[in-house]
C-alpha cells in the first residue's frame, strides 16, 4: 500500500505540531481505501442515539462504555470497603450519619434525625433491609462478611478487568495496531452487554432474603457450597451465576482481541513492532481465554452442589467430593487471574515511562519475553495459595520454586523500567507520576510476595493482613495507578479534550499518600498476627484478656481514616473526568508527542479510525534518535528518514 | 517491623523466624537500592532545556547480569527453605502426647484420650477452647473439622494448619518452651462467628500438668 503524503509526519517544529489533516471535521474519507471491509456501515448516514451510544459496534465507544462501567463499579466496590473499614476501626460504634447517636444507645433519648428514622424502623412490623444488616447503624458480622466478599468480587471482576482489558483493550488495540475496528464488532458489543447483565445479577444479590454471598471472593467450599453454614441462600447462587455470565463476557472479548491482534495489524506492523501495552493485552487475552473456563466449570459444579444436591465440594460419611477440589480449580483460574490484573498495568506503565522519558524502552525484547514468562509461570504456581490447606506438603516444594521464579521476570521488568529512565529527559507529567508510582508500588508488592512464596514463612503470615497488604500493593498500587495514568494519558484521544492538570496532580498526590498510609500499616498488622477477614479485631471470647489483635486498635483507626481519605480523593478524578468531557481544553492531535499509531488518527477519532490504513516502518519507541532534529519519529515515517523528516 | 512478631515460644520452628529475618534484610536492601536508583535517576535525568535523552535500546550484558543474580537469590532461598518445610510438615514419629482437635462453628474442641491411651472410648475428655499441654514436650495434634474449613493458628508457635471436614491431619507437632496462655485463633473464614472463634493454649510445667491430669481422671 502506498503512503499518502499527508500521513507521513512533519516533525521539524518542536511544540505545536500542525498536521496537514488536523481539521478532522472535514471527514474526507471515502470507501476507496476500504480494503478491509470493516467500516462499510460507518460513514454516510447519521447514527441514531441508540446505535451510537448504547448498542454501539464501534470499538472506541465500547471501550468508553467499559471505562464508565468500571468507574461506576469502582465506587460501589470502594464504598463497600469504606463501610467495612468503619467496622474494623469501631466494631461496636454506629455508622456516622446513618446510625443512631450515642445518647440514643445509652439511654434511648432521640437526638438526631437518624434516631427518629431508626425509631420508626424498629417500630414497624416489616423487617427492613437496614434493620437486618445494620441494626441501629452497627453492622452485623454476617453483613461484614458479605461486604468484604463483594468488595473483592467487584474490584477483581467488575472494575480492574473491565477497565484494563475492556476499556483499554478495546480502545487501544485497533488504534495501536492500525486497523479500523475489532475483528468481531458484534461479539464486542455482546461482551459489554453481558458484563452489564452480570453486574445487574450481582447487584440483585444484595437485596435477596438472607443477603449476598458471604464466603469470601474465593468462595471456599463447604462454606459456599452448603447454605446451612452461612445462612446465605440465593445470594451465593446469584454470585456464581453472575460470575458465569462475566466469564462469557471475558471469553468473547478475549477471542476478539486474539483474532484482531493476529490478523489485523497494519502493513509493516510485525509482532516485534507492537507497543508493549498491546503485547500485554494480547497475552492477557490468551490467559483469559484459557483460565476463565476453569472457573466457569467450578462455578457450575458449585451451583449443582447448592441447588441439585450433588457433593462435588463436600464430603459426607458415605463419601462425596472434596473441599480441596474447589481450591485447586479456583486457584488454577485465580492465579492467572492475578496476572491478568497486573500485566496490562505493566504494559501501560511501559508506554507512560518511555514516552515521558523520551527514550526507547530499555530491552524491548526482554520486556516481551518477561511478560510471556510471567504468563507461563502463572499456570504452575496456584498451589502457593494452598500451602496450609492440607494439600500434600511435598507439593509445597514445587510450588515454592515456581513461585520464587516469578521474581525473575518481575525483576527484569523493574530493572528495564529503571533502564528506560536512565539518561532520559524525564517530563513529570501526571501520566508519568502515575507510571513512577506504578513501578515503585509494584516493587513493594513484588518484594512482599517473596515472604509468602517461602513456605515456612508463609505458615505464619498466611491468612493475615500481610496478604491483604500484598494484594493491594499489586492491584491498587500497580493496576489502579496504571489505570489512572492511562486515563489521563489517552483522555485527549478518547474525548478530544484534556483533563484539568491541576486537579489531576492534586488527585495523584492525595491518592499516592493516602494509599500508602492505608496499606503499608497492614504489613505490620500481618507481622503481628492480625487475621484477615475478621469482623471485629476487638473480639474477646474469654474474660478480660487482651488479644493480640486488639493491640492494633489504633493502627486500625489510622488505616480507616486513610482509607476514607483515599476513597473521597477519587471523587476529584470522577469530577474531573466528566467535567473535562464537556468543558476540558480542546486537545491537539498528538499532545504528548508519541510515536505510536493511535496518535496518527484524527482527534476525535472518527468511525473507522484512520483516513487511510497506515503503513508501519519502524518500532514503537523511536525517541531521541541521534541525528534527528525531533526527539520522536512516528512509526509511520519511512526509513531512511529524509533529513529533517516531514513533507 | 520484625519486633511486631508475637513472641516465639517454640522449640522447633525457630527457622521460621530466621528465614523471616533473612528475607526481610534481602528485600529491604533490594528495596532501598531500587528506590535510591529511581530517585537519583528522577533527579539527574529530569527534563532540562537544551538537554536531550540518549538513545539506548538496552544492554544484553545487563539483562544477563540481573536475570542471573535474581535467579541465584531466589533459588538460594528456596534451597534453604526445603529442609525446614519438610521438617515442619512431617508427621511426628514419637510424640510425647497426642491431642485431637476438632473445629466446629465457632469453637475448637480439644479431645484427650484419658488413661486408656485410646481415642473414642468412654474416658475421653472433651474441652471447649482450652488446650492444656506440658512444657518442653512434643505434642502431636490430630486435626479435623466437622462443618467447614477452619484454620488452627498458634501465632506464638509459628504454627498454622487448615482443618478439613471429615479428614484427619496428623502432621502437626509443636513443643512449647514457655509456660503461659496463648491464643489459638481460627485463621480461615468460617462464617459470621469467625472473628470470635478463638481458643487458648495453656502451657503448664510438668508438675502442674500432671496435677491437672489427676484432677480430670481421679482414680
Amino acid at each position: 500500500m502506498q503512503e499518502n503524503e499527508n500521513i507521513s509526519h512533519e516533525n521539524n517544529d518542536d511544540d505545536q505540531h500542525e498536521h496537514a489533516h488536523d481539521d478532522n471535521d472535514a471527514e474526507q474519507h471515502t470507501h476507496e481505501h476500504d480494503d478491509d471491509g470493516q467500516h462499510a456501515h460507518a460513514h454516510h448516514h447519521e447514527e441514531s442515539f441508540i446505535s451510537k451510544y448504547i448498542f454501539s459496534l464501534d470499538h472506541k465507544m465500547i471501550g468508553k462504555q467499559f471505562l464508565i462501567y468500571g468507574l461506576i463499579m469502582l465506587f460501589v466496590g470502594g464504598g463497600l470497603a469504606l463501610l467495612f473499614r468503619w467496622k474494623l476501626a469501631y466494631p461496636e460504634k454506629p455508622l456516622p450519619f446513618i446510625g443512631v447517636s450515642q445518647q440514643y444507645l445509652d439511654d434511648g433519648e432521640v437526638v438526631t434525625g437518624a434516631d427518629k428514622r431508626w425509631e420508626r424502623i424498629f417500630d414497624s412490623e416489616k423487617e427492613e433491609w437496614v434493620e437486618v444488616n445494620m441494626p441501629a447503624g452497627v453492622m452485623t458480622d454476617a453483613f461484614y462478611n458479605m461486604l468484604f466478599t463483594m468488595h473483592a468480587t467487584i474490584m477483581v471482576f467488575f472494575v480492574v478487568v473491565p477497565i484494563l482489558v475492556g476499556a483499554f483493550g478495546n480502545f487501544l488495540i485497533p488504534l495501536m495496531i492500525g486497523t479500523r475496528d475489532m475483528a468481531f464488532p458484534v461479539l464486542n458489543m455482546l461482551s459489554f452487554w453481558l458484563a452489564v447483565l452480570a453486574a445487574i445479577v450481582m447487584a440483585v444479590g444484595f437485596f435477596v432474603p438472607d443477603g449476598h454471598a458471604a464466603s469470601g471472593w474465593t468462595g471456599y467450599a463447604p462454606l459456599s457450597a452448603d447454605p446451612q453454614w452461612t445462612g446465605v441462600g440465593w445470594g451465593q447462587n446469584l454470585w456464581a451465576i453472575s460470575l458465569l455470565i462475566q466469564g462469557f463476557s471475558s471469553l468473547v472479548g478475549s477471542i476478539n482481541y486474539i483474532t484482531t491482534v493476529i490478523n489485523m495489524r497494519a502493513p509493516g506492523m510485525t509482532f516485534f513492532r507492537l507497543p508493549l501495552v498491546i503485547w500485554s493485552l494480547f497475552i492477557v487475552a490468551i490467559l483469559l481465554l484459557l483460565a476463565f473456563p476453569v472457573l466457569s466449570s467450578a462455578l457450575a459444579l458449585l451451583i449443582f452442589d447448592r441447588l441439585a444436591g450433588t457433593t462435588f465440594f463436600t464430603t459426607t460419611a458415605e463419601g462425596g467430593g472434596d473441599p480441596l477440589l474447589w481450591q485447586h480449580l479456583f486457584w488454577f483460574f485465580g492465579h492467572p487471574e492475578v496476572y491478568i490484573l497486573i500485566l496490562p498495568g505493566m504494559g501501560i506503565a511501559s508506554e507512560l515511562i518511555a514516552v515521558n522519558s523520551r527514550k526507547p524502552i530499555f530491552g524491548y525484547h526482554s520486556m516481551v519475553y518477561a511478560m510471556i514468562a510471567i504468563a507461563f509461570l502463572g499456570w504452575i504456581v496456584w498451589g502457593h495459595h494452598m500451602f496450609q490447606s492440607g494439600m500434600q506438603p511435598g507439593m509445597g516444594a514445587f510450588f515454592m520454586t515456581t513461585t520464587m521464579l516469578i521474581a525473575v521476570p518481575s525483576a527484569i521488568k523493574t530493572f528495564n523500567w529503571l533502564g528506560t529512565m536512565f539518561k532520559g529527559s524525564i517530563r513529570f507529567t501526571t501520566p508519568m507520576l502515575h507510571g513512577i508510582a506504578f513501578v515503585s508500588m509494584f516493587v513493594i508488592g513484588g518484594l512482599s510476595g517473596i515472604y509468602m512464596a517461602n513456605t515456612p514463612v508463609d505458615i505464619f503470615i498466611h491468612d493475615t493482613y500481610y496478604i491483604v497488604a500484598h494484594i493491594h500493593y499489586v492491584v491498587f498500587g500497580g493496576s489502579l495507578f496504571a489505570i489512572f495514568g492511562g486515563i489521563v494519558f489517552w483522555f485527549p484521544k478518547m474525548y478530544g479534550r484534556y483533563m484539568n492538570d491541576a486537579l489531576n496532580k492534586i488527585h495523584f498526590w492525595i491518592t499516592f499518600i493516602a494509599f500508602n498510609c492505608t496499606f503499608f500499616p497492614m504489613h505490620i498488622l500481618g507481622v503481628g498476627g492480625h487475621r484477615r477477614r475478621i469482623s471485629n479485631p476487638l473480639a474477646e471470647t474469654v474474660g478480660d484478656v487482651v488479644t493480640q489483635e486488639s493491640l492494633f486498635a489504633d493502627m486500625n483507626i489510622f488505616i480507616t481514616m486513610s482509607a476514607f481519605t483515599l476513597g473521597f480523593a477519587q471523587l476529584i478524578l470522577v469530577f474531573n473526568f466528566f467535567w473535562s468531557i464537556y468543558k476540558g481544553k480542546v486537545a491537539e492531535k498528538n499532545p504528548w508527542h508519541v510515536t505510536t499509531l493511535e496518535w496518527e488518527a484524527p482527534t476525535p477519532v472518527p468511525h473507522g479510525n484512520f483516513e487511510q490504513i497506515p503503513t508501519v516502518h519502524r518500532g514503537p519507541y523511536e525517541y531521541s534518535v541521534p541525528g534527528e532534529e525531533s526527539d520522536w519519529i512516528p512509526q509511520t515515517q519511512p526509513e531512511p528518514a529524509p533529513a529533517g523528516g516531514g513533507d | 517491623m520484625l519486633h511486631w512478631l508475637p513472641k516465639n515460644i517454640s522449640k522447633h520452628p525457630q527457622y521460621v523466624d530466621t528465614l523471616f529475618t533473612l528475607i526481610y534484610w534481602i528485600t529491604l536492601v533490594v528495596l532501598v537500592l531500587v528506590f535510591a536508583t529511581l530517585i537519583v535517576f528522577l533527579i539527574m535525568y529530569r527534563h532540562r532545556e537544551g538537554h536531550r535523552a540518549e538513545y539506548i535500546e538496552g544492554s544484553t550484558k545487563l539483562e544477563i547480569i540481573w536475570t542471573t543474580a535474581t535467579t541465584v537469590i531466589v533459588f538460594g532461598l528456596a534451597m534453604l527453605s526445603f529442609p525446614e518445610w519438610n521438617k515442619l510438615k512431617a508427621t511426628p514419629e514419637n510424640p510425647d502426647y497426642v491431642v485431637q482437635v476438632r473445629g466446629e462453628q465457632f469453637n475448637w474442641y480439644m479431645i484427650y484420650h484419658g488413661p486408656d491411651n485410646e481415642f473414642g472410648t468412654d474416658d475421653d475428655l472433651e474441652l471447649e477452647n482450652e488446650l492444656y499441654v506440658p512444657i518442653d514436650k512434643d505434642i502431636q495434634i490430630e486435626l479435623t473439622s466437622i462443618d467447614v474449613i477452619h484454620s488452627f493458628f498458634i501465632p506464638n508457635l509459628r504454627l498454622k494448619q487448615d482443618a478439613l471436614p471429615n479428614r484427619v491431619l496428623k502432621n502437626i507437632m509443636f513443643n512449647a518452651q514457655e509456660t503461659g496462655r496463648y491464643e489459638i485463633p481460627c485463621a480461615e473464614l468460617c462464617g459470621f462467628g469467625h472473628a470470635e472463634m478463638r481458643g487458648y493454649l495453656i502451657v503448664k510445667t510438668q508438675d502442674e500438668y500432671d496435677a491437672w491430669v489427676k484432677e480430670q481422671w481421679p482414680e
